[in-house]
């Protein structure tokens, strides 16, 4: 019998893999530090239109695009005259298990079933969760979904509680953890244990079943504005959402269309901290996920993740937890849509840039998800309240994550705060550095051309922060 | 300590370590890393027993897991909250605006 000890598991961590992803991420690799993205997503994923069949066969996708008059009204009211673009949100809330992780879920879900698998096991706690649970489902699978969800005082965060009982209505074996990275090595046992396959949110499959969800929104906004997109705001985590989004706008020819990552600003607090946990009121979403994957997405649970962010997203911004429940409520009182907090801070961001545009212009916010107890403003905020974190209206700048939460005082007080792109892009590059500990002189032309497309510079913009490295 | 017998076949909740702290990762923050990794899942019992006895549970999907009983059949009691004053008039803030065309 093999060992469970952690440091045993987590040796044949790429063995498991291996077994459980029925890929060979070896074949993608180049020179170094280098891989062939292009390769791996054609060669591993499916087409576009093979994922639209794949869909249609789980009723995934095809969401309704809204527009959202009022808001625009009231960004309108606010911006300076002839500014402040129609604002569209796609509802991908619609889909069968409640946000657009069902178009990640199907493509998982359809290749696990015809690789033989007789199950899958997502590490997610998260909307994934029931994605998985609800597409498996459908294909006859059985799941398991893993969850970080208790501190340990064994208080549940209230958004995941409510995850886990959407998992067990689907009838999914939920394993619930405290908090901590190892729980990792509970998935890792688990795939070896069972044989079943690694839906992990990071594969091919994972990325690819969101680029419809890009296509759509091309689609319907050329047939109702007759124009492409301007800006497409995306909720930005681990990166899946922004990469596979940007990938089905591209595939619909819709090139010039800005890419927007936006994340809850959750700075000083510790992902990893037992104490931290429960003084966060949004558990994706944040900048606790967004920025680490933006810098270094191989992180993930495969070898390569396919979700890569800095090669699409050319601006990423911040917002408050205040500012998202404030419009969180804006959305259910003005536009008569009740939906869960987490998804609506691309909303938020799109809210605050809408004013920066043209009144001709119009700017998307991609997603929405369902809402219901424990993950609705209200919960969120009697839950923070009981932690002792001070809720108010105010200033929402005076925020300070895990300490209070300020509600906006008027509108007009919601803005960005833009992160340095190029402080990313030179992250990326460090951590590329230290991960296959190399130097930047050891750096060879192919790898040099391999990091500009990460970061989607040129050769020259490389050169230079290789030098500054130095 | 809880003497009840709880029938074998009940739908239960087990609590398990996975990690003890001296076991933890390395680099986690101080007060992550002296908490045990703690596992809590659900399943059917597999023998009649009492709260806080080791037991095996059958999954839904028919896995067998090991751990301290510490449920039966518990309940989800995650809830909407309190309607949050702070929010309240927010609806009607906006909609005067939009109304009045006013910059704030």
């Amino acid at each position: 019998m093999k060992s469970k000890s952690y440091t045993d598991v987590m040796s044949r961590r790429n063995e498991i893999m291996k077994q459980a992803l029925g890929l060979d991420y070896s074949e993608f690799e180049g020179k170094g530090i280098s891989f062939s993205y292009e390769d791996m997503m054609t060669k591993a994923g499916y087409s576009l239109e093979e994922i639209m069949e794949i869909q249609s066969e789980t009723n995934v996708g095809n969401t309704p695009l809204i527009e959202l008059k009022n808001l625009t009204s009231a960004a309108r009211a606010l911006a300076e005259p002839g500014k402040g673009a129609r604002i569209f949100i796609k509802d991908e809330a619609s889909n069968p298990s409640g946000s657009f992780k069902a178009r990640r879920a199907s493509v998982s879900c359809y290749y696990a079933k015809k690789n033989g698998y007789n199950g899958v096991v997502a590490a997610t706690s998260g909307n994934y969760g029931a994605a998985v649970a609800s597409q498996a489902n459908m294909r006859n699978l059985k799941s398991i979904i893993v969850q970080e969800l208790y501190d340990s005082h064994g208080v549940g965060q209230p958004e995941i509680l409510e995850k886990g009982r959407k998992c067990e209505a689907y009838g999914a074996e939920v394993l619930q953890l405290t908090v901590g990275p190892e729980l990792f090595y509970t998935f890792l046992l688990v795939l070896e244990e069972t044989g079943f396959f690694n839906a992990s949110l990071y594969t091919p499959f994972g990325i690819a079943g969101i680029e419809t969800l890009g296509y759509e929104i091309v689609e319907e906004v050329r047939t109702r504005c007759s124009r492409d997109p301007d800006a497409v705001v995306i909720t930005h985590a681990g990166g899946g959402n922004l990469t596979g989004t940007a990938r089905g706008l591209i595939k619909a020819g819709s090139s010039d269309t800005r890419i927007i990552g936006a994340s809850v600003d959750l700075s000083g607090l510790h992902m990893a901290s037992d104490s931290d946990f429960n003084r966060k009121s949004f558990t994706t979403g944040h900048t606790g996920f967004g920025v680490p994957f933006t810098t270094w997405p191989d992180r993930a649970d495969v070898p390569r993740n396919a979700a890569r962010s800095l090669r699409y997203m050319d601006r990423y911004v911040t917002i408050s937890q205040g500012e998202v429940f404030y419009i969180t409520e804006a959305l259910a009182q003005l536009e008569g849509l009740e939906r869960g907090p987490a998804g609506n801070t691309s909303l938020t961001a799109a809210f605050a840039i809408a004013q920066e545009m043209n009144e001709d212009q119009v700017i998307v916010v991609q997603e929405t998800e369902y809402t219901g107890a424990g993950k609705h403003v209200t919960a969120q905020l009697t839950f923070a309240r009981e932690n002792g974190i001070e809720i108010r209206r105010g200033n929402p700048s005076d925020q300070v994550p895990g300490k209070n939460i300020i509600i906006p005082e008027n509108p007009g007080l919601i803005s960005t705060t833009e992160m340095d792109m190029d402080n990313l892009r030179k992250s990326y590059i460090r951590n590329s550095l230290k991960h296959y500990n190399i130097t930047a002189d050891e750096l060879s032309k192919e790898e040099i051309e391999f990091l500009a497309e990460e970061i989607n510079k040129p050769d020259t913009f490389v050169r230079n922060i290789l030098q500054e490295i130095k | 300590m809880n003497n009840k017998i709880i029938p074998a076949g009940s739908w239960v909740q087990i609590e398990a370590t996975i990690l003890a702290p001296a076991e933890r990762a390395d680099h986690l923050p101080e007060e992550t890393k002296k908490c045990p990794l703690m596992l809590l899942t659900k399943g059917y019992l597999k023998k009649a027993s009492s709260l806080g006895e080791e037991v095996t549970v059958t999954t839904i999907i028919g896995r067998d897991i090991k751990g301290k009983l510490v449920a039966v059949n518990p309940a989800y009691l995650h809830t909407f909250g309190r309607p949050i004053p702070e929010l309240l008039t927010v609806g009607q803030e906006l909609r005067d605006m939009i109304s009045g065309g006013l910059k704030s």
